[in-house]
């Protein structure tokens, strides 16, 4: 449980540049006063509404209660009245209050009823949650969809402390949601084992992520930009570690992503086809296990909520139960059934490399045709 | 029956077999301060952990489980058992009885207590460690993905689930057949409304939470899939059933302690309590209200829209008899002749503290603005504005306002006083800036956290350590005024104090109102 050695680390480290504080909700407004969503704006209206409402009614409470606190005290010589009732009063400040809620009301049900608006929508996206990872599926009247999952980014080096932390620490994904400007999306949201929930705040988007629901919502952003948020429901031991990050850029720019990543798609397809060479295998391998593997199985393959990697049975015993574990998973574990997550080549490639790093020296090399096969039986 | 006029027995079994209200309550009393010591001290934990971003001193699973064990220890070990200790003590003594209707029943209450909490904090020895999924358990995050101790957690729920109702039967039986000759309900101390209207509320909701616990415990196993939609169960069904329980519990938790602050208000204001029947119907409403807004836990689960507006408007009503309640105590204040000992102090920073929860409490009940704030730090300021600054300060009020009475010994004022500012200050820090990374974005239960949130969490912690450090100033001046304090020997020790308790010797003796005392015409309010 304690970590000495991070705890040392920490000591040594200096902190990267704190941001800006920020002690409000985010306006809606971008820093060059463009609105950034409409929605955003107006729910950022409404909350200080009520705040200055609330302000107002406080300050008469508590100057009424300081001003007696001041004025009736027995060290003053004052003689305690004896009053104890006055129908009146007590009927008016039962009936105000009620009609200055009545009034916070009507405004909050405008707005809620905009949050609810999910028609029209001229771009969805699903979303499901994973612990701890988002996965995106842009979905397409052509059945040609853009999937892919967007893991955390920050090194475990700065989160235990021996890096200096980046700007965007915790906030950042190894490929982010893309989405167009001034183009309503909708987001189908959703999970595939606990709840989570997705949050950016500064689009004022969020909604649970339930495994066996779908939710919806929507958003129309105007200003081009990258939004930050993360998962906002407990959702296990590194639920503060999967973040959003969404990219909103022109039409254009959108088009020529979309097409890039179909691009990839291809390519990976073409790829799988073909003989890699143990370097490429074992470098692919290691970005894959760095994205994927080494929340639960550690930057050395030491094992955590995982299994330890280095020396293990499975990854130095024969490929096929090695693959078996990586693409089925363990149920009731854990240990998700990746073969659904990554493509072939990227298996081929976090085989391979489990069974030659970490010390487990099998000399073994796993090719995108063996997964194939293996999957095939 | 027997003899009526022994006092009590020596050693452990006085403590083991008691039937004595008084003795009970004590019991409850130093019990719960233990649990808050010890969910004080996970919470230290967790301030330390996040003291800095980065990982330094725990793991984020073990962090899991420090958020989990604070929350479960403070809401059913420390803040519940500490009122019930307090009912324990003062009923009888309000209503003018001799004791607890039904004593035998009360120890059981107490006792299965403390193996129920020993089997809760075992569960961090255990083998893929204690509960790691909050003190709202959401499933499927508690069944299917809960480390096997989930199994020691339900039984527990289980324990305290009976040991609340148990207490809670009590006390309607105490104060429906108990009450002195001539105390008519409207006659009662406000302390003994609101528990009563606690205590219906505990009896209503805690089998909701047993039913939940159960279920899960049937997921877990037994096969079915209550919560599990993959066999056609409803992960949101458990929501729902728990925050049945769990909105209620809010005000299970708060009622009591509105209760002590309208006792100490009038005390050292030396006035009557300003609108007592006003303050009966807002209890009784409150606890009504309590059953119906539920789902505002649960805005953004996917509601349909007409769902979402009606817990909206049900909650936002909650304001009203909340705002009588606090406009009532300012009122009693007002033209009074007010002094400042410990007791009032807490009370008044509970008025201050509480309503700045309340307001940010009528922020969250604002659907379309709780999309923003829901699980943020923002959360976590506002329950910890009502929990601590209301319940727990209320608590600690009623200890330093009762306490020469219970014991015939007065503790040391300067140091309550210290302690009070101490306390109301260290809160702040604590909490204050809370609002603001809730605000810009931090979600709760997070073991770590990008750096636009630093200082203020660094901040936070600073004040929890001092909030935490000036609780060490409290258990040391209550053992002190116990084993030397001054002795008081006037029954009235606060001279504005009202009620039957102050017309007893400090202390009381053992047993009480052996013969119902006559009421006064004038009320005991
Ligand atoms: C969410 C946590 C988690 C992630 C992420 C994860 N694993 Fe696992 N993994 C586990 C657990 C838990 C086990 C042990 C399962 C069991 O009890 O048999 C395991 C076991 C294994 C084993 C068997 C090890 C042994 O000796 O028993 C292999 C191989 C493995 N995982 C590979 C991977 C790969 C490759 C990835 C990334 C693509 C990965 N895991 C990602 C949790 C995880
Ligand atoms: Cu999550």
């Amino acid at each position: 449980m304690l970590n000495a050695r991070a705890l040392a680390a920490a000591a040594l480290t200096p902190l990267a540049a704190n941001a800006q504080n920020q002690i409000n909700m985010p306006t809606g407004v971008s820093d060059a006063g463009v609105v950034i969503t409409e929605l955003g704006a107006e729910i950022y209206g409404l909350h200080m509404l009520i705040f200055w409402i609330s302000v107002a009614i406080g300050v008469g409470v508590f100057g009424i209660m300081l001003y007696s606190i001041y004025a009736h005290r027995k060290s003053r010589g004052v003689k305690p009245s004896q009053f104890h009732e006055h129908t009146g009063v007590e009927i008016a400040w039962t009936v105000i209050p009620f009609f200055i809620l009545v009034a916070m009301a009507v405004p909050a049900t405008s707005t809620l009823l905009e949050v609810y608006d999910n028609d029209d929508a001229e771009l969805s996206i699903l979303v499901t949650g994973y612990q701890w990872k988002w996965k995106y599926e842009y979905l397409d009247a052509d059945g040609e969809n853009i999937s892919f999952f967007s893991n955390l980014a920050t090194s475990q080096e700065q989160i235990y402390n021996t890096d200096v932390k980046g700007e965007n620490y915790l906030l950042e994904v190894d490929q982010p949601l893309v989405i167009p400007v001034d183009t309503k999306v909708r987001f189908l949201i959703t999970a595939s084992d606990v709840i989570h929930s997705w949050w950016v705040p500064e689009i004022a988007v969020k909604r649970d992520a339930i495994p066996g629901f779908i939710n919806e919502a929507w958003t129309r952003v105007l200003a081009e930009g990258v939004y930050r948020g993360q998962c906002t429901e407990l959702c296990g031991s590194y639920h503060g570690f999967m973040p959003v990050e969404v990219h909103v850029v022109s039409q254009d720019e959108f088009d020529d992503w979309t097409a890039s990543k179909r691009g990839a798609a291809v390519a990976d397809a073409t790829l799988a086809t073909q003989e890699l060479s143990v370097d490429d295998l074992m470098a692919r391998g290691a970005d894959i296990y760095n994205a994927s593997c080494l929340a639960c199985h550690g930057a050395k393959g030491e094992g955590g909520l995982g299994n330890a990697i280095a020396g293990s049975a499975i990854a130095m015993g024969g490929v096929d139960s090695h693959l078996n574990v990586i693409v089925n998973g363990v149920a009731g574990t854990a240990m998700q059934a990746f073969g659904a997550q990554l493509s072939d080549v990227d298996v081929a490639a976090v085989t391979t490399y489990q069974r030659n790093a970490f010390g487990n020296n099998t000399g073994d090399v796993v090719q995108a045709s063996d997964v194939v096969s293996y999957k095939e039986g | 029956m027997g003899d009526h006029h022994h006092g009590p027995a020596k050693g452990l079994s006085r403590w083991l077999y008691t039937t004595n209200h008084k003795d009970i309550g004590t019991m409850y009393l130093w019990f719960s301060f233990a649990m808050f010591l010890l969910g004080g001290a996970f919470a230290m934990i967790i301030r330390a952990e996040l003291f800095q971003p980065g990982m330094q001193l725990v793991e984020p699973g073990f962090f899991n489980q420090m958020t989990t064990l604070h929350g479960l220890i403070m809401v059913f070990g420390a803040i519940m058992p500490s009122f019930v200790g307090l009912a324990n003590w003062l009923i009888p003594m309000m209503i003018g009885a001799p004791d607890m209707a039904l004593p035998r029943m009360n120890n059981w209450s107490f006792w299965i207590l403390p193996p129920a909490f020993l089997m809760l904090a075992s569960t961090l020895l255990m083998e893929g460690g204690a509960p790691a999924f909050g003190w709202t358990f959401y499933a499927p995050l508690s069944t299917t993905y809960a480390p096997p101790s989930v199994t020691f957690f339900i039984f527990a729920i289980h324990i305290l689930g009976v040991s609340s109702i148990m207490g809670s039967i009590n006390i309607i039986a105490t104060v429906m057949n108990m009450r002195a000759p001539g105390m008519s309900y409207m006659k009662m101390p406000l302390f003994v409304w609101t528990w009563l209207i606690t205590a219906f509320l505990l009896v209503a909701v805690m089998p909701v939470l047993a039913g939940a616990v159960t279920m899960m415990l049937m997921d877990i196993h037994f096969g079915t899939s209550f919560f599990s939609a993959a066999g056609g169960g409803d992960p949101v069904l458990f929501q729902h059933i728990f925050w049945f329980f769990g909105h209620p519990e809010v005000y299970i938790i708060i009622l009591p302690a509105f209760g002590v602050i309208s006792q100490i208000i009038p005390a050292f204001s030396r006035k009557p309590l300003f609108g007592y029947a006003s303050m009966v119907y807002a209890t009784a409403a409150i606890a009504f209200l309590s059953f119906i807004v539920w789902a505002h836990h649960m805005y953004t689960v996917g509601m349909p829209l007409a769902g979402e507006l009606f817990f909206m408007y049900a909650t936002m009503l909650i304001a009203v008899p909340t705002g009588v309640k606090v406009f009532n105590w300012v009122t009693t204040m007002w033209r009074g002749a007010m002094t400042f000992e410990t007791p009032m102090l807490f009370s008044i920073g509970f008025l201050v503290l509480f309503t700045i929860g309340g307001f940010t409490g009528l922020m969250l009940s604002i659907a379309p603005a709780d999309f923003q704030y829901h699980d943020t730090y923002f959360v976590v300021a506002h329950f910890h504005y009502v929990m601590v600054a209301g319940a727990v300060f209320s608590m600690t009020a009623a200890i330093y306002f009762w306490l020469p009475k219970w014991t015939g010994r007065m503790y040391n004022e300067t140091m309550g006083k210290v302690h009070f500012w101490v306390s109301f200050i260290g809160f702040n820090i604590t909490f204050f800036p809370q609002h603001f990374v809730g605000l810009a974005g931090m979600p709760r239960r997070i073991p770590d956290y990008a750096l636009q949130f630093a200082d203020f969490n660094m901040m936070s912690s600073i004040g929890a350590f001092i909030y935490g450090a000036s609780q060490l100033l409290f258990l040391y001046n209550v053992i002190a005024a116990i084993t030397s304090g001054k002795r008081v020997t006037d029954e009235k020790i606060w001279d504005g104090a009202e009620g039957l308790e102050w017309t007893l010797p400090s202390p009381p003796p053992y047993h009480t109102f052996e013969v119902p005392p006559t009421i006064e015409e004038q009320p005991a309010h």
